[in-house]
């Protein structure tokens, strides 16, 4: 009897096994030694040491690169595309859910096909699609419309790399939490709306608000979680498009970018493990914040 | 009292009022395919439209000069492209098959097995969906270089494996299943092994086939591993030799962009191509996505 019972305990062990092995290994330790190596002077050379919190006290006073341009620029950054992705999706996932099946099965393939191409394929088109003399395919429109009289280095500039970040970004951010949200808006009972109406709801925006967002809060929390994820994801598009890090004046630095910086360009390993920290923090509070609106309150 | 007024969800035909919608859905998705058409243009243009002045949108002779020039060059240091294109379609099938065995298999068991831990354990996993590899480069950097996979095949691999969206979806459709089936088979004599293979796994396709398109979609995609892990140029990927076409081509070089240009149209086209076969699976697994 004692043997049968181990026997059994031991099954969903042997089926967990190899995903919670890869799992500690890719994720669970590099953000525990993430978090390790903050605390820590560590140039990959000589062993770390501890320097306590003195990172962390030089990422906030000291790196005027930091405070000046990566910080605003990801918040900037992450606000407009982490908001404007998914309320975009939203809409987009609810207009097609009015619309017949054929239609609305090509339509949302084209909508999430721009995620399904990654940042490195489209660095390529964008470059072309943006170059800076009047060949490029942007400029030689503006030319001949008249809009402008000389070619425009869009991606050198540091007053439009920033837009055309997030122009781009915002073009590919249909992606599967564009997918769960249009079989929500789908999977919604039409009876629910009948009764909606009886009890007095009056007109479409009404019926966004008070039936079908509430109705499809799970889809609403997934798609904002893939929101969260994709824009901080996101960071390294500013470098591909500038083809340059540090991006031109900073224009484009994100924090990814900054890590990248300090770790593989300057070797400042604990240094750059202290803003990696914070991006996660950055993260997690994001995701917190679209816990907090549609995650199950009791 | 008037007929029912309100939203029609899932419309069976075509009526006057949704036009409205289509007033401003085939506008903005025609906008959104410009540039994936403006690949598939570029891929065929021969040399003189490449650098057509004005340039021009559409192709208007085609040619697969492009293509031929694409798998007949090789990079600076000697290596075929088509070695960067074989060792991507290698790891992407590798990758794929072992992501959807383990998911499925964590999947069943956080679905439908008893230990302990294990709400834990799939709470961890979902607060690791919002993990960011990006963030943790150097320490996973750290990490590669101390178990000895830097400069190994298997670095493409590995990491790519822990995907928690794949178990997250995994999960959410096995518990669709009804636990009596699994009873009713484990009456019957069925091994978990068994049940797992026999009865679970044909009922679970679209969330396989879901989870097969996002694994394929993140490891085809991928420069981490070519970047950083990998010195050997034998060892890299296709989406890698892309990324330094686009570095090269930011100045509007005339040697590489008709190269890059069919690049772009082979990177992007097994995804297009997957994902119409499957989308009809996909839609079917993300009715069950919800984090609840």
């Amino acid at each position: 009897m004692k043997m049968k019972s181990r026997r059994l305990n031991l099954t969903p062990w042997g089926f967990l096994s190899p995903y919670l092995l890869l799992f500690l290994c890719f994720i669970v330790i590099p953000v525990v030694s993430a978090i390790a190596l903050s605390f820590t002077y560590f140039n990959a050379i000589e062993a770390p040491t501890f320097t306590g919190l003195s990172n962390y006290v030089n990422l906030i006073t000291q790196d005027q690169v930091f405070m000046q341009y990566v910080l605003p620029n990801t918040l900037t950054f992450a606000l407009i595309v982490g908001p404007g992705g998914y309320i975009l999706s939203f809409f987009l996932a609810w207009s097609l859910a009015q619309v017949t099946k054929k239609m609305r099965t090509v339509l949302a393939l084209i909508i999430y096909s721009p995620s399904m191409t990654s940042g490195i394929a489209m660095a390529v088109v964008w470059t072309i699609i943006f170059s800076g003399d009047e060949a490029g395919y942007l400029n030689s429109l503006l030319i001949r419309m008249g809009v402008i009289l000389e070619p425009i280095q869009w991606l050198q500039s540091p007053q439009y790399l920033m837009i055309i970040m997030i122009a781009v970004t915002l073009w590919g951010s249909m992606g599967v939490g564009f997918l769960a949200m249009l079989s929500g808006v789908l999977n919604i009972d039409n009876e629910i709306y009948e009764a909606g109406y009886i009890d007095g709801i009056k007109n479409r925006f009404q019926e966004i608000i008070y039936i079908t967002i509430p109705s499809m809060k799970p889809q609403m929390l997934f798609g904002a979680v893939m929101a969260v994820v994709n824009t901080f994801q996101a960071g390294a598009i500013g470098v591909q498009l500038s083809g340059a890090n540090p991006t031109p004046q900073y224009a484009g630095q994100l924090m990814v970018n900054h890590i990248d910086d300090y770790g593989f360009i300057r070797y400042e390993m604990g240094y750059a493990a202290a803003i990696s920290v914070v991006l996660l923090l950055l993260v997690y509070v994001f995701s917190k914040v679209a816990w907090r609106l549609f995650g199950d309150k009791d | 009292m008037a007929s029912f007024q309100g939203t029609k969800i899932n419309p069976t035909k075509f009526d006057k009022s949704q036009l409205k919608f289509y007033a401003y859905l085939i506008p903005l998705a025609l906008f959104m395919i410009m540039p994936i058409v403006y690949i598939f243009n570029h891929a065929f243009k021969p040399i003189d439209e490449l650098f057509a002045f004005p340039p021009r949108f559409f192709v208007e002779k085609p040619t697969f000069q492009n293509f031929i020039d694409l798998f007949t060059a090789t990079n600076d240091s000697g290596i075929p492209i088509s070695r960067y294109l074989f060792n991507s379609v290698v790891v992407t099938v590798i990758v794929m098959a072992l992501t959807i065995l383990f998911g499925t298999m964590a999947g069943y068991a956080f679905s439908k097995l008893r230990f302990k831990g294990k709400s834990v354990l799939f709470e961890i996993n979902t607060v690791a969906l919002m993990f960011v590899p990006a963030a943790v480069t150097i320490p996973r950097y750290l990490f590669i270089e101390n178990i000895g996979l830097i400069n190994s095949f298997w670095v493409h691999i590995l990491p790519a494996l822990a995907m928690p969206i794949g178990l997250f979806l995994m999960k959410q459709f096995i518990d669709q299943i009804p636990d009596s089936l699994i009873e009713a088979a484990k009456m019957d004599g069925a091994s978990h092994f068994k049940i797992f293979w026999k009865i679970i796994l044909p009922l679970i396709k679209p969330a396989i086939a879901t989870v097969a398109i996002l694994s394929f979609q993140s490891v085809w995609n991928s420069v981490e591993a070519s970047t950083l892990y990998i010195n050997d140029e034998g060892l890299k990927t296709f989406s890698f030799y892309m990324s330094t076409l686009a570095s090269q081509t930011s100045g509007n070089t005339v040697a590489g962009q008709g190269i890059a240009a069919s690049a772009s149209l082979i990177m992007f086209l097994p995804n297009l191509i997957i994902f119409i076969i499957l989308q009809s699976q996909v839609m079917n697994t993300m009715a069950h996505s919800g984090i609840k």
